[in-house]
């Protein structure tokens, strides 16, 4: 004799609260393993316009020759493309869902730890922006006069030498660096891998991934501007 | 002398329904003789319940799996905050775990012994029996009671019995017992075989031709006055231990639905039979509306004493030793601190009343853990009693590892309660009461995690078997409806009651007429009774009764959401149930466990209990309002344990 | 001690609340901070007004009935301890159990009822908060009729396990929790009795459809989601730790994988 049986016939992880950080946190850490293998890919940028070019070409015939070429990067595009609209249509939906169940706010406003959920939201939007952008920028080229495709690094080059290219990319990645930083750890959290015996192993986990990223990401722009890439 | 103590004797009550025979072998006979309803015939049957605690929400839970339809009610918000709840110690039951010698029959034993040889032999036994079956059925709901390394439970031992056998949830056993028959009740309610009515209190009981069909009930929200119909009416709605008005029971806790069940003809046997607990935090002052108890196992490592002169008023560390009383070990030098209950509460009250109490207005006495320190190191003793030292500063901002606690007895629990057979029905038919509304299993005196076991075993297992009989031979038949002369007629009373309490509109609030009452009652009927004080209240009571029917002031009104009004009405009934109770202590000429009349003690100041005259349970008749009730005695006869006198020196 | 009150007066469901201002004179410092609001009806009601509704009942802090937001805190400033994930939030209590030692003489205190859509408010301070009833319903137990135990030994249950299990039923439902979380979020709570019962082997065979049935109803009842503040943990009057949730939120991706 079981109580009233389903609530709801179950729910799925896209039909709830708990299911869609899980789909969160799961597209979140694919779009962190790209961001890391992005990341190394700039590094290139500091051995000259032969190898990044080269390593940039090489994105389009990996796989070869089972795949044909760019079937690889679409492929990677397509995933990412999922991740990133899922990513942020939960952000959203919970959003959302978060501001209606709390319709009427305190008389007596505290500050509160809020902080983070701000971050991760406003970070969230910047980010999305960034890439509408960076998208633009540097893979279709339509904001960029003077795009040059198949010349990564000339375009790379050009982007940050203009001040509004590099005040968009360090705020960006400042921004990326933040919300990586919670963003890891409560992907864990969502995932249910935390606890308390971990909790040290996992901030200082997402601490290093936010700085190495961050760091490696921003070392492109200020070597352009510094020169010591031209 | 007051009318009211002029009480006639009548017809001796007796318990028809508990087989003869070997006590051990009564509730077999009972459950096989008992009639039983057909599991296609249940969900004919509408059972309702009033009260969501331990044996309220068991008994909901458990009806309800066996096929009956359940309409429950609580005036709390939600089921699972029934008082119950608060209960600290832990749960009796003879399982011998222990191998330490203990069995059913010992438990039973030390029941009744325990009780002050004021609790009837079948009904213990049978407690005892089922004792063993609670535990199972708790560890099967996922009741988290404390464990040992090897994964098997943990018990011990509790209120001076010399075996192990209560099973504890740290100091939260209450809370996890109740949470676990909520539980249980939830999933009724999810599967729809029960109805739950939260935040809606019984005020009146519905009984037509002679049984019990419905109850009247507030929705407390609305505070529309409604009528519920059933087959059989269950109290399950706690003690009046709030008559005190300050006691250790919930704020809300509170006698309306017994005393309208004893209006309309249920019988409330020993209702002077409170227990007050000898280790409170004492009051702080006029403001204060609850009191909160401290274990009593501080008393295992605490020393109690007070200044030796009179008005010390020195800070305790700066009297002297020799100039300390220690008087628990002085007086009973091979108990000590460890007295029983109700001796602990009977001396700091003497003390007290010397003058020689500590604090503000010289009411407590001090709990010294200085020693203990000193012996087993400041850890040991934060390891055993951390979190009450931490609860005690934090209602009293002091640091009880540098001041000796201060303590003072409160009201906790009443052994009286509506008089009920072996079936648990009260004297009208289709009534049953359980748990600690009904006064059957603990005599003068409960025993320390008595109560548990008591609320559990009616509701899980006692109640579920022998309401089968009543159900069987009573076939769902003849509808009640609103419209029936008898149900207006009820209703009416209520509702004229409810707007009396509106219309007065006087001067006092009804706290201040439930404050009044709680302190005649404490210095009337509490931890000491003499005949002249119980009769100086008896002319009191009517007093401040009538008194409170020309001043109350009552905001508001009674269709809306008032708590005034809620409090008002259930002082109304405070206000006769005081009543008999200081007759009840007053008949009573002989001290017997939490019942200590003055004038029957012996010459070292014990309770001396006077079997040739009061081995009976008294069951009160109500005869009309402020009117003398009617007496009727039901003998108790001692087959197998047989009465001695308690001694602790 | 004298005090300005600024509490929130609200006459039913329906009708608009404001905050009003009362004061109060001659409070102890030994009052807890309900007798210092039953002072105040005290007068209200000799004023011949409405005196201030609020939940309260066992005033020893274990019924959850309490539930205020004082100052901003859900049960008041005693509950104020570092947001960390893994506390065991220390000096958190209800807000029978405040007293009002923590306040000065002067002080401004401001007293609104939880906030949340799932509990509406239904006079002054008082909330409904039956929507927690129903998340414990929809599995918040284990099936057990009674008369059906076997013997209490009969499964071991390991220490730890059990002390975890413990330390999650020890959830009074008070939903300060709810009060407290920017979202409105019942997390806390629901994987309080999602913790106790799952990691008992009683609780084993309803594990999956448990966590299952509760977060569907807890968001059916309109509870938002979890963003981790950490706000829960540090209200919660016993404890509860904000790993609870990770707890939950891994027992239901386990009970999604297992397609139940």
């Amino acid at each position: 004799m079981r109580g009233g049986g389903r609530a709801t016939g179950g729910p799925t992880l896209w039909g709830s609260t708990v299911g869609k950080k899980t789909v969160m946190a799961v597209s979140g850490l694919i779009m962190l393993l790209y961001l890391v293998v992005h990341m190394i890919g700039n590094l290139k940028i500091f051995f000259g316009p032969g190898e990044f070019d080269h390593y940039a070409h090489w994105l389009r015939t990996v796989g070869e020759p089972f795949m044909h070429y760019g079937w690889t990067l679409w492929l990677v595009r397509v995933v990412l493309v999922v991740a990133v609209v899922a990513h942020a249509t939960s952000a959203y939906q919970l959003s959302r869902r978060d501001i209606k169940a709390r319709p009427t706010g305190y008389v007596h406003k505290k500050r509160r730890a809020s902080y983070a959920t701000r971050t991760m939201r406003w970070g969230g939007i910047i980010l999305g922006l960034f890439l509408v952008w960076h998208l633009l920028d540097l893979t279709t080229g339509t904001v960029h006069s003077g795009f040059r495709p198949g010349h990564p690094y000339q375009n790379v080059v050009d982007t940050f030498s203009t001040w509004y290219g590099n005040v968009i990319y360090l705020l960006a990645m400042l921004a990326l660096g933040l919300h990586v930083r919670h963003g890891f750890w409560s992907a864990a959290q969502s995932l249910g891998v935390g606890s308390r015996t971990r909790d040290r192993l996992l901030k200082t986990t997402a601490n290093v991934l936010a700085l190495v990223l961050t760091v490696g990401f921003v070392s492109v722009p200020v070597a352009v501007m510094t020169e010591v890439v031209s | 002398m007051s009318p009211y103590a002029d009480y006639a004797t009548g017809e001796p009550v007796a318990d028809t329904k508990a087989p003869a025979g070997p006590v051990a072998e009564r509730w077999d006979t009972r459950r096989f003789e008992a009639k039983l309803v057909n599991p296609a015939n249940r969900r004919k049957h509408t059972v309702i319940v009033v009260g969501t605690g331990l044996a309220g929400g068991a008994a909901g839970a458990t009806l309800a799996e066996q096929g009956y339809h359940v309409e429950q009610f609580c005036y709390q918000d939600s089921p699972r905050r029934a008082h119950s709840i608060a209960a600290q110690g832990g749960i009796n039951a003879a399982k011998n775990y222990r191998n330490d010698g203990d069995s059913i029959h010992r438990l039973f034993y030390d029941t009744v012994k325990g009780g002050d040889f004021r609790a009837r032999e079948s009904n213990v036994h049978r407690l005892a029996q089922i004792s063993v079956e609670i535990i199972d059925q708790c560890v099967a709901q996922g009741v988290p009671f404390a464990r040992e390394y090897g994964g098997l439970l943990d018990t011990r031992s509790f209120g001076g019995v010399q075996v192990s056998r209560t099973f504890y949830a740290r100091g939260q056993t209450g809370q996890q017992l109740l949470l676990g028959a909520y539980q249980a009740l939830s999933r009724q309610i999810a599967a729809g075989n029960v109805t739950m009515h939260p935040r809606t209190e019984m005020l009146d009981l519905i009984v037509v031709d002679g049984r019990a069909r419905g109850i009247v009930a507030r929705d407390l929200i609305t505070g529309a006055i409604d009528t519920y119909f059933a087959d059989a009416v269950v109290l399950a709605s706690g003690g009046y231990g709030n008559v005190f008005y300050l006691s250790t029971n919930a704020m809300n806790s509170n006698a309306t639905a017994i005393w309208r069940a004893h209006r309309r003809g249920a019988y409330f046997a020993n209702p002077c039979f409170t227990q007050i607990h000898p280790t409170c935090i004492p009051r702080t002052g006029d403001h204060q509306s609850k009191l909160t108890l401290m274990s009593e196992s501080l008393r295992n490592d605490g020393r109690i004493w007070v200044p030796k002169a009179k008005g010390d008023d020195r800070p305790p560390n700066r009297i002297p030793e020799d100039e300390r009383d220690y008087y628990l070990e002085r007086v009973y030098p091979s108990f000590g601190n460890l007295v029983p209950r109700d001796i602990a509460s009977r001396a700091a009250k003497n003390v007290c009343d010397e003058g020689r109490g500590v604090g503000p207005g010289g009411q407590g006495v001090y709990l010294d853990f200085a020693d203990a320190i000193a012996r087993m190191g400041r850890g040991a003793v934060e390891a055993k009693y951390g979190n009450l030292f931490d609860m005690y500063q934090r209602i009293t901002d002091e640091d009880p590892y540098e001041v000796p606690m201060r303590i003072y007895p409160a009201v906790h629990y009443t052994m009286g309660g509506l008089w009920v057979d072996y079936d648990l029905q009260t004297t009208v038919p289709g009534l049953f009461a359980i748990g600690e509304a009904n006064f059957s299993d603990h005599g003068a005196n409960r025993l320390g995690a008595s109560a548990l076991m008591q609320g559990l075993a009616d509701g899980y297992f006692v109640l579920p078997s022998t309401i089968n009989d009543y159900l069987a031979r009573h076939p769902h038949g003849d509808e009640i409806g609103a419209d029936h002369p008898v149900v207006q007629e009820v209703l009416a009373e209520t509702e004229d009651r409810l707007h009396l309490l509106l219309a007065v509109d006087g001067d006092r609030t009804p706290d201040s007429f439930h404050r009044e009452l709680g302190e005649l009652m404490w210095e009337f009927c509490g931890m000491a009774r003499t005949d002249e004080g119980l009769r100086k209240a008896l002319e009191r009571i009517p007093q401040v009764r009538e008194e409170f029917w020309r001043r109350i002031k009552v905001p508001g009104t009674g269709a809306e959401f008032n708590q005034s009004l809620e409090k008002a009405n259930r002082i109304v009934d405070y206000l006769e149930l005081a009543e008999l109770m200081c007759l009840d202590a007053l008949h009573r000429a002989e001290s017997c466990g939490g019942h200590f009349r003055e004038e029957s003690q012996t010459p070292d100041g014990e309770a001396a209990r006077r079997d040739d005259e009061f081995s009976y349970a008294a069951a009160w008749e109500f005869t009309g309002t402020g009117e003398a009730p009617t007496l009727h005695k039901e003998d108790l006869v001692f087959e197998y344990v047989h009465p001695t006198q308690r001694s602790y020196a | 001690m004298r005090l300005i009150l600024r509490v929130w007066r609200q006459k039913n469901a329906d009708a608009e609340g404001a905050m009003s201002t009362y004061e109060v004179d001659g409070i102890s410092s030994d009052m807890s901070f309900l007798e210092m609001l039953d002072t105040l009806n005290e007068e209200l009601i000799l004023r011949g007004e409405d005196p201030v509704a609020f939940d309260h009942d066992c005033r020893e802090g274990i019924c959850g009935a309490c539930s205020l937001v004082i100052n901003g805190d859900a049960h008041g400033p005693n509950g104020v301890s570092p947001a960390r994930a893994d506390s065991r939030a220390w000096g958190s209590t209800t807000t029978c159990q405040l007293h009002m030692r923590s306040f000065q003489d002067g002080d401004t205190i401001d007293i609104e009822p939880w906030r949340a859509s799932a509990f509406p408010v239904i006079k002054d301070l008082v909330v409904d908060r039956s929507a927690f009833d129903r998340i414990i319903q929809a599995g918040g137990y284990i099936t057990a009729p009674t008369g059906s135990a076997p013997d209490a030994h009969a499964t071991p249950v390991p220490k730890p396990d059990a002390d975890h299990a413990f330390e999650h039923a020890e959830c009074i439902g008070c939903g300060a929790c709810v009060a407290a979380c920017p979202n409105g979020a019942a997390m806390l709570f629901t994987s309080a009795k999602v913790n106790h019962l799952n990691v008992l082997p009683q609780g084993a065979p309803e594990r999956e459809s448990r966590v299952l049935d509760m977060v569907a109803q807890m968001d059916e009842e309109g509870f938002g989601g979890c963003t981790l503040t950490g706000e829960c943990a540090t209200a919660c009057p016993k404890g509860i730790p904000l790993f609870s949730i990770t707890r939950m939120n891994r027992e239901f991706v386990r009970a999604v994988g297992k397609g139940r």
